[in-house]
């Protein structure tokens, strides 16, 4: 089977290790092969947590700089820090809600201007798709729920060798009981939005 | 029931590599773990603690790794299937009891797992600790994936057995925080109990007995031998003049860029995961029919030097390469496209690699450093010694823990680290060897697992200089595991003691003890200073559970703070103590309430006293 690679950025705390898990557990229930590793030393810290997760016949469980197939960033300026990962054929997809370092307010660096950002990343890669999943999260009726916005946007692209069918049941059975339902409409409205920005 | 002890075999479960580890003991009968925890090997801990409370397994966190490898050895010659494991570093802690336990041996299966941390994603150094199997004489497994790691580690336990010692488990932090589907083996029940039969001519080492124990370490560094030259962990795949040796994940690096080359006629792979001893017939029949050699193997080149040893012996000229500037570094971790563009250029074979995109016009991204949580007490501390010891000519050596982070700006409270425990041993150096004032700082956890003794030592030799002890209750750093200090009814744990730190720093001979409470900044600041004044040795303990942890026991009622009109925007808040909580509109500082837990430190440092604490709702 074809290898495909997918980067997922995020800061500490934006649920990124649970959306790797979800489509793990998703690719494990669609007998797709995966292997996936992350980086979440400081997670809880407000550091930056970044996942490798590759399907398809490889025994390698990271990506190297210009080998993702599709790059997913749950906070802007983490996609464009993440573009190394890319080459000109890579589909990218972003939150559009910054969140901005800390090191920003005490004067240590520049915040990157989000117009800018979706601009770098179009001129550099295939497609971008960029929504603001905070907001779709929101609606969903949990904030914290951009990580299944996110996972919803990544599957209406078809990079991912997975459909919507097994990530919504993994997210039934494997995310907390409380928040299976804003899961899955946060998953959906992103699975939406995304459709709407690949028509465009 | 624990996910790890689901009794399905054959069952195919998505498991972290950490989680493969420690199901592989579950599945071996291991019946004995000990450990000090450290990142990448936490989880495997995490997970036996767990365990331990479902099951007849008993798992300990020790106070370091010394004794967590001492009580092990205990358990394994009486008898009991043990595990214990640490990361790399901490095998340095453990080194003196691993070198002459080598010599004693065990008489039930031990595994000894290092988790090594090439690339220093959460570490001091990235030593290879392959060269511990060298030093001690120890057989030494490398798994190369998730599934592998599993496996092998029922496999160690009965190597162990086998030759009647301790078997190193050499993991990375590419294998430990990986994941994959794993397919469970069934569960051996485990043996709690043993039996310790008297024997002191071999295992009282005093000279007499250990000449004779080292001449049975050689014979049985032979017999470890000879597994190694038959074990199935050493195989070969592929085939061609063209052979590559290498070792854990570079082996999934190297099976990934010989099939995107599309040259599995033209090379072939040793895996070597039985690494010590280095089975030299198996590698020089390999590279015997070989035009040259590629060793792709992260670190040192351990591999590499043995391969060209065995060459030498058998008289063969052909290249051998691997750690060299043209191709791979000693420095860091590899990655796929590395690999495969050195086989490629090596070997001479066609290969257009992947262009990254060029970022030539993309601005710089601000740094997002991780950063002392929001209402974390260590902020408070620093704050206050930083306010007492203004105009001081200081020098700060601290340790390893969440409070290392202090050593960034604003705070800057952070001098000199090299290992755990030596902030308070260097302390002792720096006030000798200078006349700053010298204050350090360690944890709680820290100083139980190796800051008492310096500490002793400052007290005996009467150095100047003063202690900050960070207790925050809890292990933070690692994911909040106990410690001896901390109280285990908290959460509901029975059968533990506890050990005061104020009574072991009273015990010890500390001439000038201080408690603080670190969010009451004014009384702080002026405790530190009275400490800070006294010649010879002083100790201020400064008290205030992790906000983390806190939250974890639901003991945590966060009271928001926010910032009022009467801001005029001197920004000491921010300046000072920036506390992630913090952020800017426009040009006035705000508090995120989500954030906020409502330490009020920034309320009593506002000169405007603009901080107020919000008012809950309704």
């Amino acid at each position: 089977m074809e290898t495909t690679r997918l980067i997922i950025v995020a800061v500490g705390g934006q649920g990124n290790l649970l959306s790797s898990r979800v489509l793990g557990e998703a690719a494990l229930l669609a007998g797709v092969p995966v292997r996936m590793s992350e980086i979440h030393g400081m997670a809880q810290r407000g550091g930056v947590v970044e996942s490798a997760i590759v399907f398809g016949d490889a025994k390698s469980t990271i990506i190297s700089d210009g080998e993702a197939d599709i790059l997913v960033g749950f906070e802007p300026s983490e996609t464009l820090r993440a573009l190394n990962k890319c080459n000109s054929d890579t589909v990218t997809v972003t939150n559009l809600a910054p969140a901005p370092p800390f090191t920003v307010a005490i004067g240590r660096g520049v915040y990157p201007d989000i117009d800018r950002i979706q601009s770098l990343i179009r001129e550099k890669t295939r497609r971008l798709i960029a929504l603001d999943a905070t907001a779709l999260a929101r609606e969903a009726g949990n904030v914290l729920a951009v990580n299944m916005v996110l996972l919803g946007a990544m599957t209406q692209t078809g990079i991912i060798p997975l459909t919507a069918d097994p990530i919504r049941e993994t997210i039934q059975t494997k995310t907390r009981e409380a928040f299976v339902e804003t899961n899955l409409k946060a998953f959906d409205l992103g699975f939406q939005q995304a459709e709407c920005c690949l028509v465009e | 029931m624990h996910k790890l002890l689901t009794d399905k075999p054959g069952h195919k479960l998505l498991l972290l590599g950490n989680e493969a580890i420690a199901r592989g003991a579950v599945e071996a009968g291991a019946a004995f773990a000990t450990t000090y925890p450290g990142t990448p090997s936490s989880e495997i801990s995490l997970n036996l603690f767990q365990i331990s409370k479902e099951t007849d397994l008993y798992f300990e966190y020790s106070t370091n790794e010394k004794v967590a490898l001492e009580v092990a050895a205990a358990a394994a010659n009486a008898g009991v299937r043990t595990f214990c494991m640490m990361k790399h570093v901490g095998l340095n802690v453990a080194a003196d009891p691993l070198m002459t336990l080598a010599y004693v041996g065990v008489t039930a299966g031990m595994v000894i797992l290092t988790a090594d941390d090439p690339f220093m994603f959460s570490s001091q150094n990235e030593q290879d600790n392959r060269y511990y199997g060298k030093l001690s004489g120890l057989p030494i497994l490398e798994p190369s994936s998730v599934e592998e790691a599993k496996e092998m580690m029922a496999e160690a336990f009965a190597l162990s057995e086998r030759l009647k010692e301790p078997v190193i488990f050499r993991t990375t932090t590419r294998i430990n925080h990986s994941t994959a589907p794993v397919v469970l083996g069934g569960i051996q029940k485990p043996k709690p109990k043993g039996h310790f039969t008297k024997d002191p001519m071999n295992y009282v080492t005093v000279p007499a007995v250990s000449r004779k124990l080292h001449a049975r370490l050689l014979e049985r560094w032979d017999q470890a031998l000879a597994l190694a030259e038959t074990s199935p962990y050493n195989f070969t795949e592929g085939k061609g003049k063209f052979g590559v040796i290498c070792n854990g994940v570079s082996f999934g690096y190297v099976s990934d860029a010989i099939k995107d080359l599309n040259a599995d006629d033209r090379i072939k792979v040793l895996r070597i995961g039985f690494s010590h001893p280095l089975p030299g017939k198996l590698i020089t029949d390999f590279i015997r029919d070989c035009d040259k050699v590629l060793i792709v193997e992260e670190g040192e080149p351990y591999l590499e030097e043995g391969v060209k040893a065995f060459a030498q012996e058998a008289g063969l000229t052909l290249p051998i390469k691997g750690k060299a500037k043209e191709l791979f570094s000693r420095l860091y971790e590899l990655d796929p496209a590395t690999v495969r563009e050195r086989i490629a250029r090596y070997f001479g074979l066609d290969y257009t690699p992947r262009q990254p995109v060029d970022l030539g016009n993309v601005p710089e991204v601000p740094q997002r450093p991780p950063n002392l949580c929001a209402g974390c007490s260590h902020r408070a501390t620093y704050y206050a010694v930083k306010k007492a010891a203004e105009g001081l000519d200081t020098v700060y050596p601290t340790d390893i823990g969440c409070y290392t982070l202090g050593f960034l700006p604003p705070l800057s409270m952070g001098d000199f680290l090299i290992c755990m425990g030596s902030s308070v041993s260097t302390a002792c150096g720096f006030a000798q060897a200078t006349d700053q004032k010298v204050i350090a700082f360690i944890g709680d956890s820290t100083f139980f697992h190796s800051g008492i003794t310096g500490l002793v030592n400052a007290v005996f030799n009467n150095h100047n200089f003063t202690l900050v002890i960070l207790d925050n209750g809890t292990t933070a750093m690692t994911g909040h595991q106990p410690h001896p200090g901390v109280d285990m009814t908290r959460q509901n744990m029975e059968g533990y003691g506890r050990v005061s730190i104020e009574d072991v720093v009273r015990g010890v001979g500390v001439p000038h003890i201080t408690v603080i409470q670190p969010f009451k900044v004014k009384k702080s600041i002026e405790a530190v200073r009275e400490a800070l004044e006294y010649k010879g040795v002083s100790v201020i303990i400064s008290r205030e559970i992790c906000m983390l942890y806190a939250k974890g026991l639901k003991e945590l009622n966060p009271r928001p703070f926010y910032i009022s009109d009467k801001c005029k925007n001197h920004r000491d808040c921010i300046q000072e103590i920036a506390c992630p909580a913090f952020f800017l509109e426009g040009e006035r500082v705000r508090i995120d309430p989500t954030a906020c837990v409502g330490c009020a430190v920034c309320a009593q440092i506002c000169p405007e006293n603009a901080i107020l604490p919000l008012k809950k709702e309704g």
